[in-house]
């Protein structure tokens, strides 16, 4: 078998994930310049609500059909504590030197992590998480899991729904009017509270369907996996361009298949395989990062304030 | 008045951080009394909380038994042991100050633990330093006790104070080279490890005996322990036709592995150290059926010695398994235990005012049947008990497979 296409399908689905995780990055940065590093716990708390709903179903309830249930419970765990932060640990900032939120995040990011550990039950390890059973699908060469069709799917029906939210709504023009100038917008008589909140809540519901597709594809949860995954989704909505909902995206799937081509390949460069190999990938995945900025320092689709959401 | 209010707080702040500086320096005398008893306490390290808790719970908890037993049993007359835990979250630099204080507590006598190898590298200087014996139910990296001369054949003892009951690595990926080539007969492995202290020489001494053997390593790369997604380095392994995986790591990183190897329609074995072989294992990876791991001694399960340790445990109504090392740990301890009776009964009756040289130097003459066997130290301080078991995962749950001592390739 060839293993291009597989590596591509392995960097698309995790791209993908990261994307939808970016997505919360961009959309708060774009509107208030925050950059809530507590977003990785919240999609973190996610994963936990949509295994939460899973462990209180019935017993041979099947996993087609819970999906959707976990969905909505992890979106509403995520979506409740991303804007209960907005409310508790960053409204009261708001204006505040830059530094002041930024610590305020790390903080929050640790009281959730504890929070899980402490309440959730045998949390203190990684949990299991259901997956999908059955052979793999094959498309186009790739062996693609079951479990990793649902990001496949779920990541273009997002992206559809936040784009036509955006440009067709009104709460969606309200938003890219604060994301332009929020002084102006709210003698516009613009309720910029609550376009702010709207923005976290989003940025959280997406997070929350990244932690179902990632429970799906590993089978476990953990309250650690906000760390690594919300540094790899920031990292994308940097590279595509910090403050641009499709340069999230698009960020995310450079930054996956960057990872998993370097992964694949770069051991096989002759003097290269000391640097190849999954350990690397992180390595050559933020050179990436550093190199886009060298010479876009806005990301790949800029970060334009017209072109913000 | 606002200026004296503000001297009042000063005053009551000062008054009390000098009671509590009180609090901290005792006399040394090896341990303060507790009505007619003294209290000699055993430190426990290890990550209580994070990826590895299910195995530093196990270690926290099969501690305390010892020490519950040892008091119940009386063992040492006129001395009750106390466990003091601390939770090094499998981070060195947590762990080095743990260490401190271990040793600034002056009734610590003894320290089990920790569970890494990478975070006993930076607790033994200090602990030597202080004089207080280590006792390690978890750390197999050969270089601890022998140096990293050990691969030259160059053997060093590295700290007076170090001890383990677990065998090192370089014997476990023998026994695993062993079986994988001689008993599984398979030749093509592929080798991948997560660049720790642990798992790096556990690959290394896989590789170096699988290949004296005639078998052949037909890849190799390395994981971000961190990392839960590893289809790329999978993805990788399919055209080497490898007939097995050996991972040199610890069981998060190794359930997704395992997982993600089988999802790619690869149907070949993972095989690891004592670092997979925990029940967290086939409970993550839902594929975990036919993968193999090794682990120190018999299996706890069939040894007689072990019976009484695992009714005592079940008793006792702890939350968390026992896991891979909890019969190593109880040995450990209970080793210390060994050392302070002997400790005592050179002394009177009294534990020594020199508690901690004491203890070292009954380390060395502690010689008892334990939970996984015989336990006594070599010059090395490394257990002289180099039986080895391969597991292999049968219904969702490790199945011992075979024991016996590794033939050096």
């Amino acid at each position: 078998m060839n293993e291009l296409p597989q590596q591509l399908a392995n960097g698309l689905i995790l791209g993908a994930m990261y994307g939808l995780i970016a997505i919360g990055y961009t959309m708060v940065y774009g509107i208030v310049q925050l950059i809530n590093f507590a977003h990785g716990e919240i999609f973190m708390v996610g994963g936990f609500g949509a295994l939460t709903v899973w462990m209180v179903l019935p017993d041979g309830f099947g996993l087609g059909a819970a999906v959707p249930l976990m969905i909505i419970g992890g979106v509403l765990v995520s979506v409740a504590v991303g804007t209960a932060a907005e409310r508790f640990a960053y409204r009261p900032l708001r204006g505040a030197p830059r530094l002041a939120p930024l610590i305020t995040a790390i903080g929050l990011s640790i009281v959730l992590q504890q929070a899980v550990w402490m309440w959730f039950p045998d949390a203190k390890k990684d949990v299991p998480f259901p997956r999908f059973q059955g052979d793999p699908v094959d498309i186009l060469g790739a062996n693609i899991q079951r479990g990793d069709l649902f990001v496949l799917i779920a990541a273009p029906l997002c992206m559809i729904a936040l784009g036509l939210f955006v440009n067709k709504t009104r709460s969606g023009r309200g938003m890219q009017a604060t994301a332009q100038d929020p002084d102006t917008a709210k003698l516009m008589g613009i309720n910029t509270d609550r376009i702010i909140v709207m923005a976290f809540a989003i940025g959280a519901a997406f997070a929350a369907v990244a932690a179902v597709a990632y429970g799906l594809k590993n089978g476990q949860v953990g309250f650690q996996m906000g760390f690594l995954m919300g540094l790899k989704a920031f990292t994308a909505a940097v590279l595509g361009g910090i403050g641009n909902i499709y340069g999230a995206m698009l960020g995310g799937i450079v930054l996956g298949v960057a990872e998993s081509l370097a992964t694949g390949y770069i051991g096989d460069i002759p003097g290269m395989d000391l640097f190849g190999g999954g350990a690397w990938k992180d390595v050559w995945a933020f050179a990436l990062l550093i190199l886009v900025l060298l010479f876009r320092p806005q990301g790949l689709l800029g970060e334009r304030v017209a072109d913000r959401a | 008045m606002r200026q004296r209010s503000i001297i009042a707080i000063t005053a009551a702040l000062a008054a009390g951080s000098l009671t509590l500086t009180a609090c901290g320096s005792r006399d040394d005398d090896g341990g303060s009394s507790n009505g007619d008893k003294t209290t000699v306490v055993i430190g426990l390290d290890a990550p209580l909380s994070g990826d590895l808790s299910a195995l530093g719970l196990g270690m926290k908890n099969s501690a305390d038994l010892a020490a519950k037993t040892a008091n119940k049993k009386e063992f040492v007359k006129g001395v009750e042991f106390k466990i003091e835990a601390l939770d090094d979250q499998a981070q060195p630099s947590v762990g080095q100050q743990n260490a401190q204080k271990f040793i600034s507590n002056k009734d610590v006598l003894g320290v089990v633990g920790p569970l890494n190898s990478s975070v006993s590298q930076q607790m033994q200087k200090p602990l030597n330093d202080a004089g207080l014996t280590q006792v390690s139910p978890a750390n197999t990296g050969t270089e601890l006790t022998q140096g990293d001369g050990w691969k030259t054949g160059d053997r060093v003892r590295q700290f007076k104070t170090f001890f383990r009951t677990a065998t090192t690595d370089e014997i476990q990926g023998a026994f695993a080279a062993d079986y994988l080539f001689n008993k599984a007969k398979l030749k093509k492995v592929y080798l991948i490890d997560d660049q720790k202290t642990y798992g790096a020489g556990l690959a290394a001494s896989f590789k170096a005996n699988f290949t004296k053997f005639g078998g052949k390593i037909v890849g190799t790369d390395h994981i971000n322990p961190d990392d839960r997604d590893f289809n790329a380095v999978v993805a990788k392994i399919k055209k080497t036709g490898a007939q097995a995986l050996y991972y040199g790591g610890e069981y998060p990183a190794a359930g997704p592995l395992s997982q993600q190897l089988k999802d790619s329609g690869q149907n070949i074995p993972l095989m690891g150290g004592d670092g997979i072989y925990s029940g967290e294992f086939p409970k993550l990876n839902k594929k975990a059926e036919g993968d193999l791991a090794t682990s120190v001694g018999r299996p706890v399960e069939q040894l007689p010695s072990a019976k009484t340790f695992i009714a005592d445990y079940k008793a006792a109504g702890y939350e968390d398994d026992y896991e891979a090392y909890g019969g190593l740990t109880y040995d450990a301890t209970w080793a210390i235990i060994e050392a302070v009776k002997l400790a005592v009964e050179g002394n009177d009756g009294k534990v020594p005012s020199d508690g901690r040289k004491a203890v070292l130097d009954g380390m060395a003459k502690v010689k008892f049947d334990g939970v996984t066997g015989t336990i006594s130290f070599d010059e090395f301080g490394d257990t002289t008990n180099h039986t080895m078991t391969a597991y292999k995962i049968k219904d969702n749950a490790w199945a011992p497979e075979f024991s016996g001592e590794p033939k050096l390739g």
